[in-house]
């Protein structure tokens, strides 16, 4: 584990030395924007939608007492899509989904030797791979997180109006309801958290990928397990630091 | 010219490379020769620094690369050029773009000036016309002439080549190998061939040297390797019918 440990940080550092040629990474990372962030778009917003329908309806079946009043679906729809959900859970599928494409992508060209062609050339191969998907993740993370809050939020009250289970003022009142904005920035502070390891540790894993095209697999395998311990791991830690 | 001193290098426990020397002189076309696993391709990716040896140098026109900093390494590594045994072609930008690549990154070209060196490059090659396509449209053979391409992009003092012709029916071999040959002659390079193919090694080889187990066992030129009397190198050389047969055509 420490030699992991090791070798990451050695990593990482190679990563953030100074670029050959700032426009190229420039590119680089317009392009890891689009393929880290437009292209789960669909994924995001699907999970999200359904996720805050899903909240809305339960915790409508779980109001039996009178005295709770309708609008707490709205509020517990909120809080949980904000504080949770969102930044959590969808990190997570992101993990399975980038994480396993930035490994198998970056592994595919350790195997097929093109990383050493760069090292050979003179290219800093780490900096050169790996830097623009970082700042990519981590720059395009909290906008498809923010684009969740929203569609969770909307897809709760969308099924509220739809089963008829509360009126759209009630759900309205509740998502206002004791808001706190510090909690979005708690969210936003996990999900650029997130969006480093997941890029990161997938890249670590696809660069120091060895042998095959089995090899690839694994790692690829290895770098969805490990992104995802860790966003848990780092959830607890962050939520323990700043909410508590 | 490329100088190996006294190179040594493990995996482990396992030693690779032995006590290897040897000089690679500018214009000749240098093959490093042996069995599969012998330790052919660790000494070439230990000359251009992809494996660091425990023990030896490896100088560059005098200068030790080994003990050179980052900054120094990255300069040396803008004269080599590397033809690797898949070709290692950037799956994801097409050919002309595989071409620009290290011109893109190291020099302060126009983009029309870039376009113009590619074109002049795959010209060379005879690949006028395949800058558009990408590297999985192209055949085994294109794929080493677009990497040949890339490789003297930036015209290179050095030239390395790791099993050239690994999957290539014979006449297309042929072909690659002349380029090499061509090429050292024009742009009177160091070239360094990696290779366990003979007919390779009588078509272009200048200077041949035969790693066995990890050790430097015979050294020499084309002419005197037909009539060795190295045991293993005989064995090596004439592994196979068609040279056993040209063996008994030299008695």
């Amino acid at each position: 584990m420490y030699y992991h440990f090791g070798r990451y940080f050695l990593m990482i550092r190679r990563v953030f030395t100074r670029p050959e040629k700032f426009s190229i990474y420039w590119k680089q990372m317009v392009a890891e924007v689009d393929k880290i962030g437009i292209s789960s778009l669909g994924i995001v917003a699907l999970m999200s939608v359904f996720m805050g329908a899903v909240i809305a309806l339960q915790t409508a079946s779980n109001i039996d007492e009178s005295w709770i009043p309708a609008y707490t679906v709205g509020f517990t729809v909120r809080q949980s899509i904000i504080l949770e959900f969102s930044p959590t859970m969808i990190a997570l599928i992101l993990a399975g989904k980038v994480g396993s494409n930035i490994a198998s992508e970056i592994g595919t060209m350790r195997v097929t030797e093109q990383i050493d062609a760069l090292e050979i050339m003179g290219v800093n191969s780490a900096g050169y791979l790996i830097l623009p998907k970082i700042l990519g993740g981590v720059f395009i993370f909290p906008f498809l997180i923010m684009i969740s809050m929203f569609l969770g939020i909307f897809g709760g009250w969308f099924i509220c109006i739809a089963s008829g289970i509360i009126s759209s003022n009630d759900y309205i009142y509740g998502i206002q309801y004791d808001f706190r904005p510090f909690h979005v920035t708690y969210a936003l502070i996990k999900t650029v958290v997130f969006g480093f390891v997941v890029t990161s540790v997938s890249s670590y894993y696809g660069y120091y990928s060895k042998g095959s095209a089995l090899e690839v697999g694994r790692s690829s395998t290895q770098a969805v397990v490990y992104s995802s311990v860790l966003i848990l791991i780092l959830n607890y830690i962050i939520t323990q630091l700043i909410l508590i | 010219m490329i100088e190996v001193k006294n190179l040594s290098k493990s995996f482990g426990e396992l030693q690779v490379l032995k006590d290897i020397s040897a000089t690679y002189k500018r214009g000749q076309v240098n093959m490093i020769i042996g069995r599969s696993g012998s330790g052919k391709s660790v000494l070439a990716k230990c000359m251009v620094g992809l494996h660091i040896p425990e023990e030896g140098e490896v100088l560059y026109e005098g200068e030790n690369f080994l003990e050179m900093n980052i900054k120094e390494k990255v300069e040396i590594r803008k004269n080599i050029g590397m033809l690797f045994q898949a070709s290692a072609l950037f799956d994801s930008l097409t050919v002309e773009e595989n071409v620009m690549f290290p011109l893109t990154m190291f020099t302060k070209m126009s983009k029309q000036e870039m376009i113009k060196r590619a074109e002049e490059c795959l010209d060379r090659v005879n690949l006028t016309g395949s800058e558009k396509l990408y590297p999985s449209e192209t055949s085994g053979g294109m794929q080493k002439r677009i990497a040949i391409a890339r490789a003297i992009a930036m015209k290179p003092k050095f030239l390395f080549c790791d099993e050239p012709n690994s999957g290539l029916d014979p006449q297309t071999s042929i072909v690659i190998d002349n380029l090499i040959h061509d090429l050292t002659k024009e742009m009177n390079i160091t070239t360094v061939v990696i290779s366990h193919d003979m007919n390779s090694v009588i078509e272009i080889g200048d200077h041949i040297m035969f790693i066995n187990q990890g050790k430097k066992w015979w050294e020499g030129d084309k002419n005197d390797i037909l009539n060795t009397p190295n045991q293993e190198l005989n064995d090596f050389v004439y592994a196979s019918k068609f040279m056993k047969t040209v063996r008994e055509k030299l008695r």
